[in-house]
């Protein structure tokens, strides 16, 4: 009992600052009118790009328009709820060349969760909305057999989704202690695997399927899942049950993400304030 | 007129050198371009395959030298909106920009002009060569399509600078012009061709995309520099780009001159 308060209590700043900046988006609400539908708008026209191609043919990786939309669905929503919670990591080469970094190591908690709880993009919940709706779309029209086991896999699939695509932003954070001015490069699997994830992972070449389906895990946080609820077959290579260890797939995420965070923590060596 | 060429000339290399000195910034863009060039491949290849190997015209060798010039150009083509000037113009320091005895526009685009030039040094030809090593691709013998192309290419850079010219001065009205800017960056995107060839969208969305500037930024120079359709479609092409271009540009000075007239600068 006694614990748990304390615990609490530890988390209590983190909190405060969420909640700030929470209310600080809401204050301007025109602005944030705009900023929730433009955000609407970016996931439509990423959803719209797909059914483009399904415009020219019927199936792409063994997979039809609807199915695809389960696999969409789930990397997007996934993503966008990443994004949401991590994606402000990405501002961190600003903080590295304005030396204003060095503040965050004067409080008494970790330099990491500091900068996850700085910032919240309430925004993203628009995309978010699009991703779900994709999502149920998908699960409703592609004639899923509902089971405990299907239940328990969307469960997984959305869980271990979301903190392997949170792993990316830790990773790509590590990596800008190094990058700076590269800073772009670790748009390459950032955002490059949320574009790899939301693809049917059959279609991809085994370069393609070392590099997204294992290294940087993304046909495990949607393709996988969706493969082993709808029953079908995986490629060579990735086989449907292991939609069933995406948790393993977040759990790598995060031991290279945190290693690499903690690699350039200890690289780094002050703005020189 | 000589010197007032020569003004414009020092701001496109001024532009040139200024992008040169961002070397990692151009390897890491590299690196992602690369990377989402062969995811593009491969979903792109997929639907050439599914359609039985041909579709629109395009077979995976020519659906792969439309990824790689895609690729390419990206880092010279201005997809995402954002502009210095959009800034200077909502914290109202573009009030000095009109002090300079050039024209704001023309100043502006020359300098954008020099930035994109360089980025086909490690960005634009890197992208090509290297997607031409590890995919394959197919391009044209004919060597008119280089010379139409290489007009095209700086057509689609210039037309580029010159619309994202438009979002940056709407903020003498707007101020806060991020929500348009985003509008730019789906539309130019989506519209412009970067993720699929507007070959294949459905008629009505060929056609809506038409009625904008986005296709003659970047679909047209890849059309043209592939050679698909022929030579007197790659004319047209670069002829419409023209138009667009004149368009654009008119449209940039009208809401300079309006705008300079809105302009407030706060504080003293």
């Amino acid at each position: 009992m006694a614990e748990t308060a304390g615990r609490l209590e530890r988390l209590r700043p983190y909190r405060a600052v969420l909640a700030s900046r929470a209310r600080s988006q809401r204050a301007y609400r025109a602005n944030f009118a705009v900023d929730l539908v433009s955000s609407l708008l970016v996931g439509v026209v990423e959803l719209a790009e797909v059914w483009v191609l399904f415009t020219n043919v019927t199936a792409l990786g063994g997979m039809r328009f609807n199915q695809i939309l389960l696999v969409f669905g789930l990397a997007d929503l996934a993503f966008s709820l990443a994004d949401l919670s991590f994606g402000h990591l990405d501002n961190l080469p600003d903080f590295l060349r304005a030396g204003t970094l060095d503040v965050f190591y004067l409080r008494p908690q970790p330099v990491l969760a500091q900068l996850i709880t700085s910032d919240i993009s309430l925004r993203r919940l628009a995309r978010a909305a699009v991703g779900a709706a994709a999502m149920g779309a998908g699960l409703t029209t592609s004639g899923v057999t509902w089971s405990p086991h299907a239940a328990v896999l969307l469960v997984l699939g959305l869980v271990s989704g979301y903190a392997t695509f949170a792993g990316m932003f830790v990773l790509a954070a590590g990596l800008q202690f190094f990058l700076l001015d590269g800073a772009e490069m670790t748009n390459a699997f950032v955002y490059g695997g949320r574009y790899a994830a939301t693809q049917p992972a059959s279609v991809w070449t085994r370069p393609l399927k070392l590099v997204f389906g294992f290294f940087f895990p993304m046909a495990f946080t949607a393709y996988l899942p969706a493969v082993a609820i709808l029953g079908l077959p995986g490629p060579q290579w990735l086989p449907a049950w292991l939609g069933w260890c995406a948790p393993a797939a977040a759990l790598w995420s995060w031991a290279t993400g945190l290693l690499c965070w903690r690699w350039g923590l200890r690289h780094y060596q002050g703005g020189g304030g | 007129m000589r010197a007032t060429a020569r003004v414009y000339w020092r701001l496109l290399a001024a532009g040139f050198r200024r992008q040169s000195a961002y070397r990692l910034a151009a390897l890491g863009g590299l690196v992602a371009n690369l990377t989402f060039g062969l995811l593009k491949v491969a979903i792109l290849f997929a639907t050439v395959r599914a359609a039985g190997g041909e579709l629109h015209g395009y077979d995976t060798a020519s659906m792969s030298t439309y990824v790689w010039l895609s690729q390419g150009l990206l880092g010279s083509v201005n997809l995402n909106g954002r502009t210095d000037l959009a800034l200077r113009v909502k914290d109202g320091q573009v009030a000095v920009d009109f002090l300079r005895p050039v024209d704001l526009q023309a100043a502006t685009l020359a300098t954008e002009a020099g930035m994109s030039l360089f980025a086909l040094i490690p960005r634009g030809l890197p992208s090509v060569l290297l997607g031409a090593l590890v995919v394959g691709m197919r391009l044209p013998s004919n060597p008119v399509f280089y010379l139409l192309g290489t007009v095209s290419l700086l057509l689609g850079i210039v037309i580029s600078a010159a619309t994202v010219y438009l979002v940056a001065v709407a903020g003498f009205w707007l101020v806060e012009t991020r929500g348009l800017q985003i509008l730019y960056m789906l539309a130019s995107g989506f519209l412009g061709g970067l993720y699929v060839p507007l070959a294949l969208f459905p008629g009505w969305l060929r056609a809506v995309a038409a009625a904008t500037p986005f296709p003659s930024i970047m679909m047209d120079p890849i059309d043209v520099l592939s050679g698909l359709g022929g030579e007197a479609h790659a004319a047209g092409l670069v002829l419409a780009q023209l138009a667009w271009l004149a368009g654009v540009a008119a449209a940039g000075q009208a809401l300079t001159r309006a705008g300079r007239r809105r302009l407030e600068v706060q504080g003293g």
